[in-house]
């Protein structure tokens, strides 16, 4: 019964796919698994948008939508309507090609990262010797969306929008890829399923996922930067920060294709979430050896809304960053730290199974970042206050 | 010679036509990046996933970025009065023609030196990241100082000029 419901969803695939002749039967179990994961996600961003509003009202002390619905749960069905009917405006010196393509674009290469994600015992729908590269160019892809979208507006807050968006995703895909890396090193292979199969092991009933090492938890903490960056979320919305740019790049969007732009930005945090959540915090696999009972997916999803939760907690609490700021951290911190992070990874995959490589590792990476913070904070000259204006 | 690959080569091939025929500089950037994807699909029919993914990531991902970053940078995308053709075309067909029959010729030639491969090969992540660390990587350490001096080219030549104290 336990096993029946941990893969239910392989068994509904394999039982619906059986009423269809043998030679039909492969490409049907494809359909069904993409249009699994195109239905289930936009669900899941519909029920976000109410989730984070709901949050954020909470965090702000207001009471957030509450009009439709039972407790404003049916507000994202309110809003899908208003953006179906709204009248879609192209501005008239627009570049109308590459306006209309920009938001299909993004949203295409950002639902073909799903394609890879493990989001339960035997649920991927292509198990791909090299998931993790096919991942990764997947995101590659979705920045010259935005750069399509801004540059096809003719206007100059979208422009600008899009060369800050272009440039903090370029600054940031690299600690990206340099905290990725150090899993890749220690499990020896790119695809994602043998990444939660190495994770999925346990002693004295605790899981051996990575996080829960020196080198695993350091490339984690720069994970969820690079990544919060990526997904232009607070405090690295810039490219959107409306007291200076309006809307950033889609400014002059309008109606649906505002939506498919709001739809692929929640999309691309959802699978850079599931991408965390397989390299650092194990997939699917339970966080107790007494938990495993409990079907996978649900895991891999509770996993997946706890991030989501992190990002909107982040997004009611910290200021928006300068754009100097986000440059000298990108450069001057993340990536010295990714670069330490991959020699203290190489330590700990030739040190064997002793102790002491624990106590090295720990150590090299916390004076690092020890005396790193001592340096920048005696440079900093925290004193009393001081008013430039209001004196 | 399969369906997909007429498909594939057909749509590099307008890509590739595309970016040099548009008037639009941007638009050209653009049709590039078409072409590129269409090479990256093309590695991937020939199952050499590897390759076409890292075409994907370098080429779309950072390459032509560069490409839009830099046309925007200089001098904007609209296009000069007098037209985009430069007027010594003849020597850059020529040229063309030579690169062209010179990469073709020695494809051919490849096909008469490895006569005797039967099976494809299956080549994984794996074995290209071992021949990357073992055997070539003389040239992998050569390209890497080469970028690492373009880089700090780059830093030098962006670098605020020192202000006189006056």
């Amino acid at each position: 019964m336990i096993d029946h419901l941990d893969q239910f969803f392989v068994l509904l695939q394999h039982w619906l796919v059986s009423f269809l002749p043998a030679f039909l039967r492969p490409a049907a179990s494809i359909v069904l698994g993409v249009a699994a994961i195109v239905s289930l996600f936009p669900a899941l961003f519909a029920l976000t948008t109410v989730f984070e509003r709901k949050g954020l009202a909470r965090i702000q002390n207001r009471i957030g939508p509450n009009r439709v619905g039972p407790f404003g749960l049916l507000q994202p069905i309110a809003d899908g309507i208003k953006s179906l009917t709204k009248e879609d405006i192209v501005p008239l010196s627009a570049d109308a090609a590459v306006h209309f393509l920009a938001p299909v674009v993004l949203v295409v290469a950002v639902f073909m990262g799903f394609a890879v994600l493990p989001m339960g015992r035997n649920m991927v729908l292509v198990n791909m010797d090299a998931g993790l590269l096919f991942y990764f160019a997947m995101g590659a892809s979705t920045e010259l969306s935005v750069f399509m979208a801004g540059w096809s507006s003719r206007n100059k807050y979208s422009l600008l929008g899009a060369m800050r968006a272009v440039a903090q995703m370029i600054s940031y895909e690299v600690p990206l890829l340099l905290s990725s890396v150090t899993v890749v090193m220690i499990t020896g292979s790119l695809s994602l399923t043998k990444i939660v199969e190495a994770q999925n092991h346990y002693s004295y009933g605790l899981p051996h996922w990575y996080i829960f090492t020196p080198w695993g938890c350091a490339a984690f903490v720069m994970y969820a930067i690079a990544t919060t960056a990526e997904s232009n979320r607070s405090p690295f919305d810039l490219p959107e920060g409306e007291s200076e740019l309006v809307a950033g790049y889609h400014t002059e969007y309008s109606g649906f294709k505002f939506a498919l732009f709001f739809l692929g930005e929640y999309l691309s945090m959802f699978s850079i979430s599931g991408l965390g959540t397989t390299l650092f915090l194990g997939g699917w696999s339970a966080p107790f050896s007494f938990l495993t009972w409990v079907p996978s997916w649900i895991w891999f999803f509770s996993k997946l809304m706890l991030s989501i939760f992190i990002f909107i907690w982040l997004r009611g609490t910290l200021p928006r960053l300068r754009q100097d700021q986000l440059m000298n951290f990108a450069w001057k911190f993340v990536l010295p730290m990714c670069l330490l992070n991959l020699l203290v990874v190489g330590l700990w995959r030739f040190m064997g199974d002793a102790w002491l490589r624990w106590v090295l590792c720990s150590a090299v990476l916390m004076g690092a970042y020890a005396s790193m913070s001592w340096v920048e904070m005696r440079r900093k000259h925290i004193g009393p206050r001081s008013y430039r204006n209001a004196e | 010679m399969s369906f997909v690959f007429y498909v594939l080569a057909a749509l590099t091939l307008a890509g590739a036509l595309a970016a040099m025929l548009l008037k639009n500089t941007v638009h050209c950037a653009l049709a590039l990046t078409v072409a590129f994807a269409g090479l990256a699909l093309l590695f991937l029919n020939l199952d050499a996933q590897f390759a076409g993914f890292a075409q994907i990531l370098v080429y779309i991902g950072a390459v032509a970025i560069l490409v839009v970053f830099a046309i925007l940078l200089t001098r904007g995308s609209e296009t000069p009065r007098d037209g985009v053709y430069s007027r010594n075309w003849f020597a850059g067909l020529v040229i063309a023609a030579g690169v062209f029959a010179a990469l073709s010729w020695a494809v051919l030639q490849s096909v008469r030196v490895l006569s005797n491969e039967t099976a494809e090969p299956t080549v994984t992540a794996m074995q290209i990241g071992n021949a990357l660390v073992g055997r070539y990587v003389l040239p992998v350490e050569i390209v890497a100082l080469l970028l690492t001096a373009a880089t700090i080219g780059a830093v030098i030549v962006a670098m605020h000029e020192k202000e006189d104290p006056k």
